[in-house]
């Protein structure tokens, strides 16, 4: 099979996918209690009303023609319109993605910077005193809440230190740098510590290998031999992770976007959830299912380049 | 085939691995603990020759080879070739050796980096060592495929799309790349079906004749190893018991190991068969090696010298050595 051709199978695979996450988020907004009627409505809405918001959103017709409507309109580009802001959620939503895209590349772009050298590092020093402090400090990391570690960031780098702003997001890209520094930290210091664990025993795995052994018998620089043959075999499995736990790292900026006020979809999420704004929290949800689908496909995609066994199967 | 000088020559070769002593062992003062893996190996390699080395699985045959191959550094001992010795400090003579030793390994699957096609992987070692310049480097890939029998597309395959036993000839090609004078097999077809042995074995033989190489092949098949080896040597627990002329050594072994173990090797004939075992007792652990001769514990023959003198390995005749304090009494009787 062809690179493009696993591409294309892989493109497809994701059709099912987003159709379950519909389904998904679809019953889950039914089976929640209360009635949207109600909530759309101000406190004296009278039954007539109510009845008119019902009909308007198409509450009365049959579950399943209420799914159809909702995947036409959602495959429409019509999420409905937020009760909380008052704009379609669509372009509310588009208008923080590139904020929360922004901070989870950045996050992650972090995590490998601070896990790659340091695992290496640890791996090489097999259990020697450098390698027992590089795990114990990111074990504190991982214990750690995130919340907590951003509060922290903020308290003495922020506030204390005036080294990067309390919170925003800013106008440029390197105001942006800037601004999501702490936010991004605190969320990489947590997937850093993951991956750090991870690759460092790939790490220790493939140095063990023999044909690692043979390269450094030939003579092969130091250098050559961690990039060429080490490396590149220690990432597979690394790579895997890296894609799981920027999923979590989405989730993750529930968190952090709200402790460092930033205004992405984490924020918008958790100010939809307490306002009851249904279809916002419906797209929201579609939003992050589609983003961390994409995520994974690209994790498979670079996991195929990686390990060209997976391109065959 | 003629013998001439020794191209390799072993002396005293010593290499302990210590075990990390764990918080656990600290706080029960346990003693530091290590692995004697090789406890003074001598032995000679004559040029042209095939030297098999056998023993009981963990009796050092593996680290004897990768210290051969200089994958590991001895603690202590010399290894001399061609009459020079190959000492730490000479940068340009350690690559030199590293060229003209060359290793090849048990396990097909881990031996090859799964992500470098055959050509990448050939054309690492001959540049490494400036085999070729870079426009005849294509040139001597499909030569050397042609050399250990594989097509001319393999070169741009990736190792898991081989079977075990073309990989191992990838890995022969690898180790000829660079115009070895030694091969050290490690295991080299264990990890193979005994008609794939059978192909590979008999190219390596091949290309023995064919390119005059020296091959020591470590393996603990007894029967492989006496179709292969104009010499033998037999090891227990890190030390030489006995080396000699294969046929000598496999039709009349003197020392009561080698005895035990050959006698251990199932036979063919059904008349032959017995369920009594020729050797009573475990392989003891490298961890704690047995004073005096290693063997004495499980020997028939150990008397009140064996547990306290270690024996020298000495010639008996001119085939063979032995490190028996009883050789020739037990020879006589």
């Amino acid at each position: 099979m062809s690179s493009l051709s696993y591409l294309v199978s892989r493109l497809l695979q994701i059709i099912p996918t987003f159709l379950l996450v519909m389904v998904v988020i679809f019953l889950l907004v039914r089976m929640l209690p209360g009635d949207p009627a109600i909530a759309m409505a101000d406190a004296k809405a009278t039954e007539a009303q109510l009845e008119l918001i019902r009909q308007k959103l198409g509450l009365n017709e049959p579950l399943v023609m209420q799914f159809f409507y909702f995947v036409k309109n959602t495959l429409s580009g019509d999420m409905g319109t937020s009760i909380l802001l008052k704009a379609p959620v669509l372009e509310v939503i588009i208008e923080r993605i590139p904020v929360t895209a922004f901070l989870t590349l950045y996050a992650v772009c972090l995590s490998i910077l601070i896990a790659g050298p340091l695992a290496f590092v640890a791996a090489l020093n097999k259990n020697g005193g450098l390698d027992i402090a590089i795990r114990s400090g990111f074990q504190v990391g991982l214990s750690t809440p995130v919340f907590y570690i951003g509060l922290l960031l903020l308290t003495f780098l922020a506030a204390s230190l005036r080294l990067f702003p309390v919170g925003g997001y800013g106008t440029t890209f390197l105001q942006h740098l800037h601004h999501l520094m702490l936010p991004a930290l605190t969320v990489a210091l947590y997937t850093s510590a993951i991956i750090m664990r991870n690759l460092r025993s790939a790490v220790i795995e493939v140095l063990d290998a023999d044909y690692v052994q043979f390269a450094r018998s030939k003579g092969l620089s130091r250098s050559v031999i961690l990039g060429r043959h080490v490396l590149r075999n220690a990432m597979i499995s690394t790579v895997t992770l890296l894609g799981l736990s920027i999923g979590n790292l989405m989730s993750g900026t529930l968190v952090t976007e709200t402790v460092f006020a930033v205004p992405g979809l984490g924020r918008l999420m958790l100010e939809a959830i307490f306002a009851r704004d249904y279809p916002l929290i419906q797209g929201l949800t579609l939003t992050f299912a589609v983003m961390v689908s994409l995520v994974f496909l690209f994790t498979d995609m670079v996991q195929a380049w990686l390990d060209p066994r997976l391109r065959l199967s | 085939m003629t013998y001439e000088a020794p191209v390799l020559e072993v002396e005293d070769l010593h290499l302990h691995f210590p075990l990390k002593r764990t918080l656990f062992d600290a706080i029960q003062r346990k003693q530091k603990r290590i692995v004697k893996a090789l406890n003074g190996v001598s032995l000679e390699v004559k040029r042209g020759e095939t030297l098999g080395i056998v023993g009981e699985s963990g009796c050092g045959k593996s680290t004897l080879a990768r210290c051969l191959a200089r994958l590991y550094e001895a603690d202590a001992g010399k290894i001399h070739y061609d009459g020079q010795e190959v000492a730490a400090k000479d940068a340009a003579a350690l690559r030199e050796y590293n060229r003209k030793v060359q290793m090849m390994f048990q396990d097909p699957y881990s031996s090859l980096n799964p992500r470098m096609t055959v050509r990448q992987v050939l054309s690492e070692a001959l540049r490494v060592h400036n085999m070729r310049p870079p426009e005849q480097i294509n040139d001597r890939i499909a030569e050397l495929l042609d050399l250990v029998r594989l097509p001319q597309d393999a070169a741009d395959k990736l190792p898991y799309e081989f079977s075990g036993g073309q990989r191992q000839r990838i890995a022969i090609a690898r180790a000829l790349s660079v115009e070895p004078e030694v091969l050290v097999a490690d295991e080299l077809v264990s990890a193979l079906d005994v008609s794939v042995q059978a192909q590979v074995v008999n190219l390596l033989l091949e290309l023995q004749d064919k390119l005059d190489l020296t091959i020591l092949f470590v393996a603990h098949d007894l029967r492989l190893v006496r179709h292969v080896s104009h010499r033998v040597a037999v090891i227990y627990l890190g030390t030489i018991v006995e080396i000699g002329d294969s046929e000598q050594l496999f039709n009349a072994p003197k020392h009561p190991y080698s005895k035990a173990l050959l006698a251990a090797a199932p036979s063919l004939d059904p008349d032959k068969r017995h369920t009594r075992p020729s050797i009573s007792g475990e392989l003891p652990s490298p961890l704690n090696v047995p004073k005096g001769c290693a063997f004495h514990a499980r020997c028939p023959h150990a008397s009140g010298q064996c547990q306290s003198e270690t024996p020298r390995l000495r010639a008996l005749d001119e085939l063979g050595k032995v490190a028996c304090h009883h050789a020739e009494a037990l020879l006589s009787a």
